[in-house]
């Protein structure tokens, strides 16, 4: 479990940019961070790996005050996956990559050829095994990272804008891959501007605004909420949207993701409130 | 690991006697200390072309940062000792190239805190230097927040991948930066590649005949200081060649490993 008690920072000689936050993120849950530009969303994980430490009041991981560990320590409970893959990736090839974590953490050759190749097949990167990874696309690079990370199996995964630079179905993917990692219980943050593919995973929303925590609950609540989404500078998914449009069709609040929109258009077409058009008409 | 350090190469608007010089004027000094650094190996004359930026940097209000522009070059300043001393420099002289190290490296941040890069342009422009070299050379002074900015990042990365920096002997802590280097470099060659399209896509010296709105002008504060310098690195080149200067005596000597 991860919690944040009474928590505020600040950089040295700068203003707050955290203020008195108080968070509990449980086992094997997933969690979206969202907010405007400088919310205070990536400094916020950078506590939970330790990178940051509080200025006042305190982070526990697994009840351990992280100010109390080292980076390295914490790493090898709380994975944390930088927005821009170049910063991490340095290695010759893309497994040399994925091993420099687990020969960090000590682990023995032979545990880390086969997480190596595991991670690789679990990825669909097993291609680019002895490939360097500076030749790689940027949505394998940002695999490459990923992979980088959960070779070692922490069991709280963070990731930072995940979704950026990558197509529609790298997406998905990685949606299927979040899905599975929570399966495994594993806890999953992610710190994202991307309503659509929240509105797709439906995790708990925590939103931020101006170092504070305006809201935290359900995605279906936060999303379509027009005061909270106006006041962190986001928008309302595309679904959301166009529902609240066919206000005739009367749809229930809370249709934000494609497949509840589809489920309910089917029960209206049923129910012949929608009529389908003749074949050609 | 921090990078702060890098505050000590950063120019931040203030209003100080030094601040207010022409850049050329601050150029001139920075180079009158960067030579006198390098004729000298006495550790004495060394240590007073260090003490001497002090009042600079007082006037200039940027003590804090410089202090940590120091701090954070104290690893090379030990390094430099420890290399020098392996390989069969005395203690006195190995003390003496790490002193010449910080001396340079005060002369240069007092330069860049006290200098904007814009000002720094300008004078290379009307020392008739090409538009693009200046150009680079500006460019190249812009980037150095935005570089320690990455730098920063990359080390946080690298940690989060259970990297400990401080961590071995000396030959393993410096291998710890290559993680560090690489991803660096990388995306530094990438920036410029980017910002190169960038600038051509912009019309980067589609004229060859530029104008600028602002001339810079030498007040008699400026000339001062000029003067001051030449007269300075006479004087030490006087002393170099002519007066006998102490030598610091440690009466100890590691044996020698290669």
């Amino acid at each position: 479990m991860i919690s944040v008690e009474n928590m505020s920072f600040n950089y040295p000689n700068g203003p707050d940019v955290l203020h008195g936050l108080n968070l509990r993120i449980n086992d094997g849950e997933f969690a979206a961070i969202m907010g405007e530009n400088g919310a205070g969303k990536t400094t916020l994980v950078k506590m939970f790996n330790g990178l940051l430490k509080p200025v006042q009041g305190r982070v526990l991981v697994d009840g351990e005050e992280t100010s109390q560990r080292s980076v390295a320590q914490l790493s090898r409970k709380v994975g944390l996956i930088f927005q821009n893959p170049d910063h991490q990736l340095f290695a010759e090839t893309v497994e040399g990559e994925l091993a420099f974590s687990l020969r960090n953490f000590g682990f023995n050759e032979d545990v880390i050829h086969r997480r190596v190749t595991n991670l690789l097949t679990a990825l669909d990167l097993e291609r680019y095994a002895t490939s360097s990874p500076f030749v790689l696309s940027g949505g394998e690079r940002k695999r490459v990272a990923l992979a980088a990370i959960l070779v070692w199996d922490p069991k709280h995964v963070i990731m930072d804008e995940p979704t950026i630079g990558q197509d529609y179905l790298q997406k998905d993917r990685l949606r299927h891959f979040i899905m599975q990692l929570v399966s495994q219980e594993k806890t999953v943050v992610i710190v994202t501007h991307d309503v659509e593919f929240v509105a797709e995973c439906k995790p708990r929303v925590i939103l931020l605004s101006k170092g504070k925590v305006i809201a935290d609950g359900r995605a279906v609540d936060i999303l379509t909420n027009r005061d909270l989404i106006e006041q962190s500078s986001l928008a309302m998914p595309q679904i959301a949207s166009l529902m609240n449009n066919l206000s005739d069709l009367q749809a229930p609040p809370g249709i934000i993701d494609t497949y509840s929109a589809r489920e309910f258009l089917r029960e209206r077409l049923r129910r012949g409130v929608i009529m389908r058009s003749p074949p050609g008409g | 690991m921090s990078l702060r350090f890098v505050e000590g190469f950063k120019f931040k608007r203030m209003d100080s006697p030094i601040h207010r010089l022409d850049p050329r004027a601050k150029f001139i000094l920075t180079l009158g200390f960067f030579a006198s650094s390098l004729m000298f190996t006495n550790i004495y004359a060394l240590m007073i072309v260090f003490v001497a930026q002090v009042p600079g940097v007082l006037m200039a209000k940027t003590v804090g940062r410089w202090l940590r522009s120091m701090r954070g070059g104290l690893f090379l300043g030990v390094f430099i000792f420890v290399m020098n001393v392996i390989f069969g420099t005395s203690i006195v002289s190995s003390l003496a190239f790490s002193m010449r190290f910080f001396a340079i490296m005060s002369a240069f941040s007092f330069f860049f805190m006290t200098t904007s890069a814009d000002d720094l342009g300008l004078a290379l422009e009307q020392a008739h230097v090409p538009y693009s070299i200046a150009f680079t050379f500006t460019t190249a002074v812009r980037l150095v927040p935005t570089m320690a900015i990455d730098a920063q990042t990359v080390v946080d990365a690298q940690r989060s991948r259970g990297l400990e920096l401080d961590k071995g002997n000396l030959m393993k802590r410096i291998k710890n930066y290559i993680p560090i280097l690489i991803p660096l470099i990388i995306s530094a060659i990438r920036r410029s590649v980017e910002l190169a399209e960038a600038l051509e896509s912009r019309a980067f010296g589609a004229t060859d005949n530029r104008t600028s709105i602002t001339t810079l002008k030498m007040k008699a504060a400026d000339i001062a200081v000029i003067v001051g310098t030449i007269s300075s690195l006479a004087v030490a080149v006087y002393v170099y060649f002519y007066l006998p200067l102490p030598t610091l005596v440690i009466p100890f000597e590691f044996p020698r490993l290669f």
